[in-house]
């Protein structure tokens, strides 16, 4: 039998018999994905889209309850976008801006994240966790329509993996009992207490670091309150050793209290408790809980992601603190590196080899996380009496002066990872180039004519030149190069030669699938955009 | 006449804090309360000018609730 371990916001891939489950021996699938969240699911849609069938299996039927992950970032968006969801999250999420930080009862000052002009999508919004996952999946179902080779597999509980060095044995558990499958590649993104770690034998390394929240999603009855980021430090109300407020959408505010690592849980979220928390905070104002629940997280990733026929992505792989939302927004990112990488290889037009670069590139992604929201976590909760003294100090200093504000640290909000010395760099050979475009970065929108540069990239390598000539179509090793031929004068607002060439008069870059910058120059040159290709798809 | 600094000054914030930080690890109270006195003059001597030093040390006299009252 099968039980939730959880209820349902969305019931979106009830279970179905599959043909599998009948034949004589097992099936063999190109990939299966274990996890249906949103890294698994993303993961499945951008496989599918390139026409590779996938297969994901989940032991529920659908989305979770509860705003979880909460906080989206551009990248994020940037990428569900370009699988072709980031609009319905853009229309749906909560844009803020205002950030306000307190400690005890004083204001210790507050901050405008004062988002750049000229990209199509803002650095944050707010959407709860269900939402982010119906919009994917929603535009599975679209993919499926016009030929996507997806399947989501509801009610399917992966018991058992076998590794071979070819392939990879599952056996499952449904409502009909079991049956077994073959993949040629199993993507584990079946969350932070992985299953499939744990059949493999496989663990974290690296700190572990113990706290917990209380989470209580409200509803107030007269919500005057405004969308601004409100973060206490050892607030008057002692509702929790640190405070976050948060606006979502349909009127729900998201509240995360710290109350430590060693609670009892089952005390904590009754009712009345968790009312005693945000009466305190609130004071006299009516409000509905929507959904509580008690998080505890651990800062630590696998040593490899990559494990032969086997690849982790997500919390699965790594885990990070809330502080900074740098959990769901770097699985993504795990998401945007691997599609392209598996894809070719499963087509024969990168080595095996490509997806090392995986493991290299997301390890260094997952340290950048850890690193980061481990010294959030050090300035929030101060694990001595000589560091509480400097963090109160940071604080007193920040409410009189501008200097000591850039040291308070409530979480450093996600930005994506520049994959600076990565195996699969080209080199960058662009003089007077902006530092924010160099080899091996994310790359930044940039508005156009009727649209925005992210939008003509990724999906396929691209050639982007900015006044520079070059051939309209390549093709290195059997992967073609599509031209996107640009002038600085497209963009009347001066974006597009500001991060891209700065003091250069013409840039020419090779853009690999997932937008990052795999080279760039000052001018065409065939040879080098052939070895650079090689280079980037793993054959050098 | 050289001015006192109250703007964001610092490289890299998170970096200097980390490591103020992991400078105490596992020293006790007295010893940590030596580290800052010994750094402080450190810092002081690399300031070197009379009237930085005595803006620095009026600065930091109160704390905000005080100075704010």
């Amino acid at each position: 039998m099968i039980h939730d371990r959880y209820q349902l916001a969305f019931k979106l891939y009830p279970y179905e018999r599959s043909t599998d489950q009948d034949a004589a021996t097992p099936v063999r699938h190109p990939v299966v994905v274990m996890g249906g969240g949103p890294i698994g699911v993303a993961t499945a849609l951008d496989l599918g889209l390139q026409g590779i069938p996938v297969v994901v299996l989940d032991d529920h039927e659908g989305i979770g309850q509860g705003s979880r992950a909460i906080c989206f970032a551009k990248r994020s968006l940037e990428i569900a976008d370009r699988y072709g969801c980031g609009q319905p999250m853009l229309d749906k999420g909560v844009v803020w801006n205002l950030g306000k930080v307190f400690h005890d009862d004083r204001k210790v000052f507050e901050f405008n994240l004062l988002p750049e002009e000229g990209h199509k999508f803002p650095a944050f919004i707010n959407l709860q966790q269900p939402y982010f996952e119906r919009f994917i999946v929603e535009r599975v179902r679209e993919a499926q329509a016009a030929g996507a080779p997806i399947e989501l597999r509801g009610k399917n509980r992966v018991d058992n993996v076998t590794v071979h060095d070819d392939h990879v044995t599952l056996e499952i558990t449904t409502p009909d009992g079991p049956y077994t499958i073959e993949a040629d590649w199993l993507i584990g993104c079946d969350g932070a207490s992985s299953p499939l770690r744990g059949m493999m034998g496989l663990d974290f390394e690296g700190r572990v670091f113990e706290d917990s929240f209380l989470i209580a999603d409200i509803k107030m009855v007269n919500d005057d309150f405004p969308t601004e980021r409100w973060f206490w430090f050892e607030p008057y109300f002692k509702s929790g050793a640190s405070t976050l407020l948060h606006k979502q959408p349909d009127g729900v505010w998201r509240v995360d209290f710290q109350i430590g690592w060693d609670v009892d849980r089952k005390k904590e979220l009754q009712e009345e408790n968790v009312r005693a928390r945000l009466d305190a905070m609130l004071g006299d104002v009516e409000y509905e809980i929507v959904w509580t629940s008690i998080y505890t997280f651990q800062c630590r990733r696998m040593k490899k992601f990559r494990h032969g026929r086997v690849i982790f992505a997500g919390d699965a792989a790594h885990q990070v603190s809330p502080f900074g939302a740098r959990g769901a927004n770097s699985g993504m990112q795990d998401v945007d590196n691997l599609g392209w990488k598996l894809g070719m290889v499963i087509d024969g037009k990168a080595p095996d080899s490509l997806l090392d670069s995986y493991d290299w590139e997301r390890i260094h992604g997952a340290d950048e996380n850890i690193l980061n929201s481990t010294r959030s976590t050090d300035f929030i909760t101060p694990k001595s009496k000589v560091s509480h003294m400097f963090r109160n100090a940071v604080l007193d200093l920040a409410e009189q002066y501008e200097f000591a504000r850039p040291l308070v640290n409530s979480g450093r909000l996600s930005v994506p990872c520049v994959y600076d010395g990565g195996p699969l760099n080209g080199p960058d050979a662009l003089p007077g180039g902006p530092a924010r475009t160099r080899v091996g970065s994310p790359c930044p929108d940039a508005p156009l004519k009727g649209g925005f540069l992210l939008d003509h990239l990724g999906g396929t390598f691209t050639l982007l030149t900015i006044d520079a000539e070059a051939p309209d179509a390549l093709e290195e090793a059997g992967v073609p190069v599509t031209r996107l031929a640009l002038s600085a004068s497209d963009d009347a607002s001066g974006a597009l030669a500001e991060r891209y060439l700065g003091e250069a008069k013409s840039g020419v870059y090779l853009i690999r699938p997932d937008q990052h910058v795999a080279t760039r120059w000052e001018n065409f040159d065939e040879t080098a955009t052939g070895a650079a290709l090689r280079r980037a798809i793993g054959l050098e | 006449m050289a001015d006192l600094t109250l703007t964001p000054n610092l490289d890299r914030p998170d970096d200097f804090y980390a490591a103020l930080i992991a400078a105490h690890d596992g020293l006790s109270d007295d010893e940590s309360a030596a580290l800052n006195a010994r750094l402080i003059l450190i810092l002081a001597n690399q300031i070197g000018n009379i009237d930085v030093l005595n803006a620095a040390l009026q600065a930091a006299a109160k704390p905000a609730e005080e100075a704010t009252a």
